[in-house]
């Protein structure tokens, strides 16, 4: 591995530098370009046609779903939710870190977002795309899919707003489409930088057409500054928003094991904590693959497994308190359901579950295991895994023995329901592949504001003097004769 | 106005040039030769640059956006709209009793009264952006110049429109050069060579 600078360790005076590798704008432009414009290299398509294959598989075992019905899948009377839920409230988990990264960080003027916000926001959309997916077809009727919608139709009939169900419709795409705009946004200087670098007139024109004819107006770059921080500023709320309200489809339910109140702020550290599983995976292989470890650096790395550890951290405390409060409670209903968790038919769900999510991340305490890339890689995985297993023991192992012991079965699932979890993750990965091979993996022109050369007062705090009472206007006399050089 | 037109006022009639262009090597040369052109009295001028220089808007003396008062007004309305829906669908469009709950039950219709809110504003965030920054422009005279594809690279630059009182072919020019600009050219308004289709700078 190709590392040229510690970027990790805070220098004794001023700041550890966010990228490394000497770029200035023009390096950066072509290291950032250059993957987009080249041949497809080899090792793409070694990812890209397996997702494909993955994806083909997600086509039809929901056209086996459409054709059949719920039936093919390992669904019985209690548990009436099963991987399509799972996967649903796992996709849009994983969604979260990207907005967090892209919103959350930008708010809180955390620059070393920049090197990753890209691709973390593009993870963010593909993973609302297939979150979607899941509640469409889980009732195996596409048909009445228009349902979920306050249309007006032929029974006169409307959705009932006071169901977290219709909350979820609207949250999740409504989250979806904010996220899209975002990303956009946000690609639209970098498309135009690729506009501008095109050798064929069709990738001009493809590029030219996203790009809106782009051309670097400050008159621009003014609206549109402000436009991103008030989208960063609402996608903050919405996305807190999104998981609390996903949980509350379970939260309002009486089912012991779902009516708890730790679940909103419970849902949204375990979907941020699996988001950053998700793109520190993704990071990990694109910064190898494409060679840009000098922009995403150690030091990027290091702070996502410093995010996750706080996270794993919440969440470990989540599972704690649940059972604190079960036993707290006195409720014999809410004591059997958390005591089935962990000792009953899915106990060994609930101690993958907890293993990966508490245990793995403990390892984060040291620095060494934060700068390691195999262990970083690997406890990505197990965090994923880990956090899928979370919602499916939420799901199953709360239904499947609820009050009536003459209503409980064990939920198995069958090669549908797999099929559609692993078309899922084809869904994705086919996404992402494109997004890797065919648009600028990092926001070079945000990239570019964290180079000391883009300060326009570079080395002037030193001798700079600030006079009472201007605020806005600099100094006017010192510039025409100060810029000269001519 | 409106989709894909020329960004050339109609003031532009009648001018052979659409203004002079001048590239500098570093922001901080850019940041000072924007102080001068300001003090100096133009108007129609613009900063070109590949990333948003910090605090540049101050040193062209532009005011702040007034976006937040559009997004303000379309998260309003796209909330009241949302809650109005809500209210509606269940006073007047089907109104069923549910648990024995009262028809009109508000705190139930906040959740996607605030969601309605939040696209009502992104929306008029993105499109609003667009709308005053005349996006899109497919077509613009700067453009035409070779050196200006530099401005999505490395690029920082002046533009000064022949159509500001102030403009002189000769002494803008050289005004930009004093300025410490590495290049100076003036850019045509047309050019027949060209389809004119893409928007492309090569």
């Amino acid at each position: 591995m190709a590392q040229s600078q510690d970027n990790t360790q805070e220098p004794v005076a001023g700041r550890a530098p966010l990228i490394v590798g000497g770029y200035d704008f023009r390096s950066l432009t072509e290291a950032v370009a250059v993957p987009v414009e080249r041949k497809t290299p080899i090792g793409w398509w070694f990812f890209f046609l397996p997702s494909l294959a993955m994806l083909g598989l997600f086509g039809v075992s929901i056209g086996w779903l459409f054709w059949e019905g719920t039936g093919i899948w390992g669904l019985n009377n209690p548990v009436n939710w099963g991987f399509a839920i799972v996967n649903f409230v796992f996709w849009v988990g994983i969604g979260h870190a990207g907005t967090l990264i892209s919103a959350i960080l930008f708010l809180f003027r955390q620059k070393w977002r920049t090197s990753i916000n890209r691709a973390a926001e593009a993870m963010t959309i593909f993973a609302v795309m297939c979150a979607l997916v899941f509640p469409g077809i889980h009732v195996g009727r596409v048909w009445v899919a228009y349902w979920m919608f306050p249309l007006p139709n032929q029974m006169d009939m409307w959705p009932n707003f006071r169901s977290p169900l219709i909350w979820d419709v609207f949250a999740v795409s409504i989250y979806g489409t904010v996220s899209l705009m975002f990303w956009y946004v946000g690609l639209i200087p970098d498309l135009a930088t690729i506009r501008d670098r095109a050798k064929t007139r069709i990738k001009q024109i493809a590029y030219g057409i996203f790009a809106l004819g782009w051309r670097g107006s400050h008159r621009n770059w003014l609206h549109y500054e402000r436009a991103y921080l008030m989208l960063a500023g609402l996608a903050t709320p919405l996305v807190l928003s999104v998981h609390s309200v996903v949980s509350m489809d379970f939260a309002t339910a009486q089912l012991p094991g779902w009516h708890t109140t730790i679940f909103p702020p419970y849902f949204v550290a375990g979907a941020i904590f699996s988001g950053f599983a998700m793109v520190m995976t993704l990071m990990l292989i694109c910064r190898v693959l494409f060679k840009m470890e000098d922009i995403i650096t150690m030091r990027h790395l290091e702070n996502m497994a410093k995010i996750m550890l706080l996270t794993g951290c919440m969440v470990g405390y989540a599972y704690g308190i649940e059972m604190f409060i079960a036993w707290y409670s006195g409720n014999p209903y809410e004591q059997f359901a958390f005591a089935n968790r962990a000792l009953g038919p899915y106990a060994w769900a609930y101690w993958i579950m907890v293993s990966c999510n508490v245990l793995t991340p403990q390892l984060f305490w040291f620095k060494k295991m934060r700068n390691h890339i195999g262990w970083l890689f690997i406890s990505s995985i197990l965090i994923n895994i880990g956090m899928w297993f979370e919602r499916f023991v939420i799901v199953t192992s709360s239904l499947h023995r609820d009050f009536l012991p003459a209503n409980w079965d064990y939920y198995q699932a069958t090669f549908w329901d797999f099929a559609s979890l692993i078309g899922s993750f084809g869904l994705f990965f086919t996404m992402f592949c494109l997004f890797a091979r065919f648009l600028p993996l990092v926001a070079t022109a945000e990239v570019k504001t964290v180079l000391p050369e883009a300060d326009p007062h570079q080395g002037e705090e030193l001798v700079r003097v600030v006079p009472a009472g201007s605020g806005v206007e600099p100094a006017p006399q010192a510039a025409p004769a100060g810029g000269g050089g001519s | 106005m409106g989709l894909m037109t020329l960004d050339v006022p109609e003031a532009s009639a009648g001018y052979s040039h659409y203004g002079v262009l001048a590239r500098f090597e570093t922001a901080k040369a850019l940041y000072r030769a924007c102080e001068a052109v300001r003090d100096a009295g133009y108007s129609k001028w613009d900063a070109l640059t590949p990333f948003p220089v910090h605090g540049l808007e101050k040193a062209m003396g532009l005011k702040p956006s007034r976006l937040p008062f559009l997004v303000l007004a379309t998260g309003l309305s796209g909330a009241g709209l949302g809650f109005a829906l809500q209210s509606w669908v269940h006073i007047k469009g089907y109104p069923l009793i549910i648990s024995g709950k009262p028809l009109f039950t508000w705190p139930a219709f906040v959740p996607v009264t605030f969601e309605l809110g939040v696209l009502g504003a992104a929306l008029g965030a993105v499109l609003g952006m667009f709308a005053f920054n005349k996006l899109p422009t497919y077509h613009h005279p700067l453009f035409r110049s070779k050196n200006f594809a530099r401005v999505t690279d490395d690029g920082l630059f002046i533009a000064i429109e022949a159509w500001d009182p102030k403009y002189d072919d000769q002494d803008t020019a050289e005004f930009l050069s004093r300025l410490g600009a590495v290049e100076v050219e003036h850019v045509p308004i047309d050019d027949p060579a060209d389809d004119g289709d893409g928007g492309g700078a090569a």
